[in-house]
């Protein structure tokens, strides 16, 4: 074996040094390769999300491009000065046709809930979907099929009173069972992306 | 040491879930389905690898006063690549794992072996036990992944066995965690003895 380092400064200075360098060289190299397709699939995320909620889905999963959407961000700030990223949806003939509205709400059971909530032109909510959760596993994170279109706490076929509130707030929702935390949460959201969407299209 | 022996090491005698019980956090956090538990020992076993194999290298250039340092630094970079390419390649995978994957430069089996095997082994062995304690880790996180899955949600690397049902949700929780760990590193530790007395 070839012989030690002495831990002179010197020589801890150069190894440092050294290593640091390549680390960062070889850092730098792969950010470089990745920084796009992660773009990307963060772009692509986005993209299924309004496509999903606008039920702008074929088949076979295929995003159909009948529909053209405009972004406007920075709509409007929330209190938190969290931004709500509103998708103005338009059909071919530019008739206003929807809205695909991305909010959050920071009290999640875990953490920030993050969805995507599709309004049609009369501003019903035509579809949901989460963005980013951290709810627990069985409970909270059922979040993702229980109040769609047939799901037991429906929040697109039946019709509610506005705002949006669970039942044990006095509102008529049914919240998921054990996940009263973050039922309010989607709902805040909810509530949180119809009264933005309203505020932008009134402008 | 003989080949054999290290992978022996890694995949049973010395497994660091079941023997060594170092990482804990990482095992409990992501074993809540086998697919994240698999894929987080998988992400763990290539950072082992490529730090053992580049630690076993520089072994003679770093001086013994900066060495922590040093491989801390060497870890942290081949995690952050792993973070990097999950992100870009599998972005859904990275969701779920997302807040472990960073975790994984603290996680004491990496620093571990670069100090306990690395740091004084050739660049082959090295690189074998890197591999073969990843392979241990994934294994161990694999198995109480589908125990947990199995009994939480009924679901078998996501596939519903029994249709329709919900499965304990304890088993999902920490407290499951705790539990299933417990269960498990008692039953592999019995298996082992007795294989141990045989020989």
């Amino acid at each position: 074996m070839a012989k030690k380092a002495q831990s002179t400064l010197v020589n801890m200075l150069l190894s440092l040094t050294a290593i640091a360098l390549v680390a960062a060289a070889a850092l730098a190299l792969m950010n470089a390769v990745t920084e796009e397709p992660i773009q990307v699939a963060k772009e692509n995320k986005v993209k299924k999300a309004i496509a999903d909620v606008l039920q702008q889905v074929d088949e076979n999963g295929q995003v159909t491009e009948s529909i053209k959407y405009e972004t406007l961000k920075d709509t409007a700030v929330d209190v938190n000065g969290e931004s709500v990223v509103c998708h103005i949806a338009y059909t071919a003939d530019g008739e206003y046709a929807g809205a695909a509205v991305e909010t959050s709400d920071p009290n999640g059971f875990g953490g920030p809930l993050k969805v995507m909530v599709g309004f049609d032109k009369d501003g019903n909510v035509y579809g949901y979907s989460i963005l980013e959760s951290n709810e627990t596993p069985g409970l909270g994170a059922k979040a993702g099929d229980w109040f769609v279109k047939g799901g037991k706490g429906d929040i697109v076929s039946v019709e509610h009173a506005r705002p949006l509130t669970v039942k044990k707030d006095g509102g008529d929702v049914d919240a998921i069972t054990g996940s009263t935390i973050t039922s309010r949460a989607f709902l805040r959201s909810v509530n949180k992306a119809y009264t933005n969407l309203q505020s932008v299209l009134n402008k | 040491m003989k080949a054999k022996d290290i992978i022996k090491n890694g995949l049973i005698k010395e497994n660091p879930t079941w023997v060594l019980i170092l990482g804990m956090c990482p095992t409990l956090a992501t074993t809540t389905s086998a697919i994240n538990g698999m894929m987080m020992g998988l992400a763990t076993t290539f950072v082992l690898l490529m730090s053992n194999i580049v630690i076993s290298l520089l072994k003679s250039v770093i001086p013994d006063k900066v060495r922590i340092p040093a491989f801390i630094v060497i870890i942290a970079t081949f995690v952050t690549i792993v973070q990097m390419v999950m992100q870009a390649f599998m972005p859904d995978m990275y969701e779920t794992l997302g807040l472990f994957i960073p975790l994984i430069v603290v996680n004491c089996i990496v620093l571990g072996r670069a100090e306990a095997f690395a740091s004084k082994n050739s660049v082959g062995h090295s690189a074998l036990d890197g591999l073969f304690m990843g392979l241990g880790f994934t294994w161990a996180l694999t198995l109480l992944g589908m125990v947990r899955e199995l009994l939480g949600t009924g679901c078998f690397f996501g596939i519903s066995l029994i249709g329709g049902a919900d499965g304990m949700l304890l088993m999902i929780l920490p407290a499951g965690g705790f539990l299933c760990l417990g269960f498990l590193m008692a039953l592999i530790n019995h298996l082992r003895s007795r294989n141990v007395k045989k020989a």
